[in-house]
């Protein structure tokens, strides 16, 4: 039962770091698409946030679990190991809108000096961008970017519905094994998750103590 | 220029425009490439097969596609109602100056808050499955969850109001449930609607997991149409469709709720109310 947890611990994490990793930078790239000089950019980096946002997770997931193999897509030859990639994709594609969103409102909140600034030193856009104006929009963003994480590492649990091994699998199959046992397994189930969530918050809590500027 | 954010960029002189126009050419040929890429993948596959959508004209999957948006509609307004009204209780017992009230609530809140809705509806369904059936079970699963992020947006609203309110309010003599009924509340819901309704979304989005405890909602029927008849892929097209369609509504709505309180406050801190 122990092992089956562990196991199970073990696949929420590696989903939860593979879409970590994933939808940062894709995140990155949509915030940095939304404000770029070039308008056919910013109406993609628009649509596809606003269409992703709006679909439930579970119709995502749907898409490139099922739908994928429908056009030939397959990235693993063991069917486990495959259904874990596209999982991580339609969690990288969804969870990349809010990190995408979340950028961009500090975008916003960078004094339009600091831009000003730079454009007058003549840096680029991109130089703008990349060295000035992101790596502060960062720092204000790091408390709501936390909760966007931290809702993307309980969206994990969704995976469980398409042949993942994780937490949530690993409760079905506990349930499975000991079905006298179910409150316990549930409130198992639960702490797992709360010391995953408590851990991440702490973590943002002190990357926000370290890197924060108040405004 | 009309974006937002040009500050980021100058307004752009002849070369920047030359830039311009190179980058945008190469994004749409780019872009274009990808679309060419999904519709041939898509052909290849044979989902573009005219008999693949054709179920979709149908008045009998027209039907089944409607009951589950009206299965999946009526979920989601049963918790949101539910969750609201949560979210309101648990936000005034946070708030309340007894230690003895506000600790164990807070802690409530944070487990609920704390693990996947999916567990919450899973749980639910496991335990008290059999006697409420899948309906009540995703409503109650929606409601614990939700109910308590929206009882942490409602409490940082009341926190936001000015603390002259308060203050003018006890010193007039109000009752403390006075003050937060007839002057914090109202102030703080105005304040925190974008807020709440963008939660009304994500619930909407979540009541999509109903399909996992048996619930017939839309995604039930849309994979139930997929696998009948052998067309997953437009199925899901069609299904995602309909759910940002229902999403954009509400978002839509939202907006419009907004400029018409917003329209309203500026009139209530007019001379003309301040004096009443």
């Amino acid at each position: 039962m122990t092992q089956l947890f562990l196991s199970g611990t073990w696949g929420t994490l590696r989903l939860f770091l593979l879409t970590l990793v994933g939808c940062l930078v894709l995140g990155t790239i949509l915030a940095a698409m939304r404000v770029s000089p070039t308008p056919v950019l910013r109406v993609t980096a628009h649509t596809y946030v606003n269409v992703v946002r709006n679909t439930p997770l579970t119709l995502v997931m749907f898409f490139c679990v099922f739908g994928l193999p429908y056009l030939d897509i397959r990235f693993a030859e063991s069917a486990g190991l495959n259904s874990m990639i596209l999982a991580t994709i339609a969690l990288i594609a969804y969870t990349a809108c809010f990190v995408a969103e979340t950028l961009r409102s500090g975008i916003a909140t960078v004094p339009v000096g600091q831009a000003e600034a730079a454009r007058a030193i003549g840096l680029t856009f991109g130089q703008t961008l990349s060295t000035v104006v992101l790596p502060q929009a960062v720092r204000t963003v790091i408390p709501p970017l936390g909760s966007v994480i931290i809702a993307m590492l309980k969206n994990t649990s969704i995976a469980s519905a398409f042949n993942n091994r994780e937490l949530m699998s690993a409760m079905r199959n506990a349930i499975e094994l000991r079905g006298d046992l179910v409150i316990t397994i549930l409130l198992a189930t639960a702490v797992v998750y709360l010391v995953l969530a408590l851990i991440l918050g702490r973590v943002f809590d002190l990357l926000e103590k370290k890197l924060v500027i108040l405004r | 220029m009309s974006a937002p954010t040009q500050v980021l960029f100058d307004a752009p002189g002849p070369r920047a425009r030359r830039n311009n126009v190179i980058m945008s050419v190469v994004s749409v040929l780019v872009l274009l490439g990808i679309i060419a890429f999904i519709v041939w993948k898509f052909y290849d596959a044979g989902q573009l097969e005219p008999n693949r959508w054709s179920p979709f004209t149908y008045t009998g999957i027209q039907q089944v596609l409607l009951r589950g948006m009206g299965a999946t509609l009526s979920v989601a307004a049963v918790a949101t109602l539910l969750a609201l009204a949560v979210g309101l209780v648990f936000a005034l017992l946070r708030l309340a100056p007894t230690r003895a009230i506000s600790l164990p609530s807070t802690i409530v809140l944070e487990v609920f808050r704390g693990v996947p809705v999916l567990l919450l509806i899973f749980a639910t369904f496991m335990i008290f499955g059999n006697r409420i059936g899948p309906f009540w079970s995703v409503v109650i699963g929606l409601t614990l969850y939700n109910g308590m992020v929206i009882a942490e947006i409602i409490r940082a609203g009341i926190l936001a109001v000015p603390k002259g309110q308060r203050e003018a309010a006890m010193a007039i003599g109000l009752r403390s449930s006075q003050t937060m009924g007839l002057v914090l509340l109202p102030q703080a819901l105005r304040a925190m609607m974008p807020t709440l309704i963008a939660q009304v979304v994500v619930l909407l989005k979540d009541s999509a997991l109903g399909f996992m405890v048996t619930y017939q909602d839309l995604l039930y029927q849309v994979n139930a149409i997929g696998r009948q008849y052998n067309n997953l892929l437009p199925t899901f097209i069609v299904g995602a469709l309909l759910y940002i369609a229902i999403n954009m509504i509400v978002a839509a709505s939202a907006q419009w709720l907004e400029r018409r309180l917003q329209s309203k406050t500026a009139g209530g801190s007019g001379p003309a109310n301040a004096i009443d």
